[in-house]
């Protein structure tokens, strides 16, 4: 038999992507939900509401729990990455203000594609010197993790007033993405999606890389085992550094894509998400992507939907996915590394 | 036992603690090039340790670990693994979550599988073809043990350290590994194996090395060790009729 009688892909997926649960579970909520809220058009409205702002969560807490998985280390500074994504937003929004102000479609998704990828290069470097002088004193101890993340979130939260100043910031949607679209009775906010689909597409992105890529091979098996990756020859501690500034990166782009959802924000746009995303993390399986992209999902949706029908119970909503998740499978939606 | 001054692997003086463990306490022994070196000794006598140290998954606080002429103890685990030396810890570290495929080409650091090389490890354990695609959690013991060792072999290494392979397989599983240990052994690969199962490692190992809480307290070549059964008792508790 050769390695090449197949591609590696095609192999890869046999055998493991056989646990379909939890998207069913996801798709069986939403449906269940339809005939509770009555009109059609609402339950659209909301459920792609619900998916937009899962997408976005899933966003920001993936690189949480890839950071969580790999290497043991509890980021509850991961907030400020977004906060600054945010911030870096407004401010590339300011500069390129002629491209996203542009009544052209095309010009406006650009501008808004370059203040993302400002926001992400910007929370990448600041996640290379956060791992450097914040976490990896601390490896091994999650008391210590916990106290010097949140201490750090507080330097960074407050290092961005100094900079940016207290008042709100402003992060105006341009035009050309405002307003809804109308599909028969239903109407859909552009911008919402938009994000479902960048959402979708990098969820697909990075499934890719973890299936198809040797780099994802190695991050899969470092979830797992570190050390015995490490006896194989590998640094883990250089894909753990990549990983990190990776993860943070991506809760700048979130922080971006939040801060044009809400389009005026202060700094504790992050902190304020905090909780929301580690009931992702735990409720999707620690240092899974796949069970990081079906909690945040879950999680969006069943908050809208209880938000609409039972406003009084929306805030232990959460709480309580959490805890149903938790006792259906205890290790949350997915194994790690997967 | 050969010659320490061409031995593949030296220990002098090695300390090892872990927490306020004192685990190993002044380790002493070599590994001569090529054939099987088994490392023997009863319950919590510090062989894992002694393998996690020379990989250095636990850092020597004294003494000399010596690979091949170069001095390793200080250096990381990856690094030492470059140097050519695989380790098949006792829980075996197959991934649970990649399939066989994948747990191979993990291990071939170069990047790719050398195809007579998957060939010759297919002929040492055949049943490897069969579960290739299948996800490591999902294989039984002797199926992980296969992957497990088929990983450490899956590009030519100076040395392998070996932890423990027959722990609860069935005697079945263990005759095919004592097989595909020969084999091994035929190939000139120098093998550092850690057992307690004697009546394994008797008629595979060419030298022996005893331990008894964190000290060496023999060495000497196998068959000297497996024809005195009053050296068997003393050092490893071992009755004639259970030999």
């Amino acid at each position: 038999m050769s390695l090449n009688n197949k591609p590696m892909a095609l192999q890869s997926l046999q055998g493991r992507w056989t646990d379909f649960a939890p998207m069913i579970l996801v798709t069986m909520i939403a449906l269940f939900a339809w005939p509770l809220i009555g009109s059609m058009s609402t339950w659209a409205t909301l459920t792609v509401a619900g998916l937009a702002m899962g997408m976005m969560l899933f966003i920001m807490a993936s690189g949480l729990t890839l950071v969580f998985g790999l290497m043991d280390v509890l980021n509850l500074g991961h907030a400020a990455f977004v906060a600054v994504g945010a911030y870096v937003a407004a401010s590339l929004a300011g500069v390129l203000s002629v491209l996203l102000k542009s009544s052209t479609g095309v010009e406006a998704v650009a501008g808004m594609a370059l203040v993302a990828l400002g926001a992400m290069i910007t929370t990448a470097l600041l996640g290379l010197l956060f791992e450097r002088f914040f976490i990896r004193p601390v490896y091994g101890n999650h008391l210590k993790q916990i106290l010097i993340t949140i201490g750090a979130m507080i330097i960074i939260e407050q290092l961005v007033l100094a900079l940016w100043g207290a008042q709100q910031m402003m992060l105006p949607l341009p035009e050309a993405v405002r307003g809804t679209l109308v599909i028969g009775e239903v109407a859909v906010e552009r911008y919402r999606l938009v994000a479902v689909v960048l959402g979708l597409l990098l969820y697909l992105g990075l499934l890719m890389v973890f299936n198809f890529t040797r780099i994802g091979m190695l991050i899969r098996a470092g979830v797992e085992n570190r050390d015995m990756v490490e006896a194989m020859g590998y640094r883990i501690q250089r894909v753990f550094v990549a990983v990190f500034a990776a993860g943070a990166a991506l809760a700048g782009l979130g922080g971006a894509m939040w801060g044009f959802y809400r389009e005026q924000f202060t700094a504790a746009i992050g902190a304020d998400l905090l909780v929301q995303m580690l009931i992702i993390v735990v409720i999707g399986g620690l240092g899974s992507v796949r069970g990081c992209f079906f909690g945040a999902l879950l999680l969006a949706l069943i908050q809208n939907y209880v938000n609409f029908l039972i406003p009084d119970f929306a805030m232990v909503s959460n709480i309580s996915v959490m805890v149903a998740v938790l006792l259906w499978r205890p290790s949350g939606l997915y194994a790690p590394g997967r | 036992m050969s010659d320490p001054n061409n031995a593949l692997l030296k220990l002098h003086n090695i300390h090892t603690h872990i927490g306020e463990y004192h685990i190993l306490q002044g380790v002493e022994f070599f590994v001569p090039r090529q054939g099987v070196t088994v490392l023997l000794g009863r319950n919590g006598a510090g062989k894992s340790t002694t393998l996690r140290t020379i990989i250095g998954l636990w850092q020597a606080s004294q003494g000399l670990v010596e690979f091949d002429g170069e001095n390793i103890t200080q250096m990381s685990t990856p690094d030492i693994a470059r140097r050519g030396i695989a380790f098949v810890p006792e829980d075996m570290g197959v991934f649970a979550n990649l399939t066989v495929q994948e747990n191979l080409q993990l291990a071939a650091i170069s990047g790719k599988i050398n195809d007579s090389r998957l060939q010759w490890i297919f002929n040492l354990f055949p049943a490897l073809e069969h579960f290739w695609l299948r996800p490591g959690g999902t294989l039984s013991g002797g199926q992980k043990q296969m992957v497990a060792i088929a990983r450490a072999i899956i590009e030519p290494r100076k040395l392998l350290l070996i932890d423990e392979p027959t722990k609860g397989l069935a005697p079945a599983i263990v005759q095919n590994l004592a097989k595909a240990f020969r084999a091994l052994k035929e190939s000139s690969t120098t093998i550092l194996l850690v057992e307690q199962n004697f009546h394994f490692v008797r008629s595979l190992g060419d030298h022996v090395v005893v331990m008894d809480s964190g000290l060496i307290v023999h060495t000497g070549p196998m068959s000297e060790l497996s024809s005195d059964e009053a050296l068997q008792y003393r050092l490893l508790g071992l009755q004639a009729a259970h030999v």
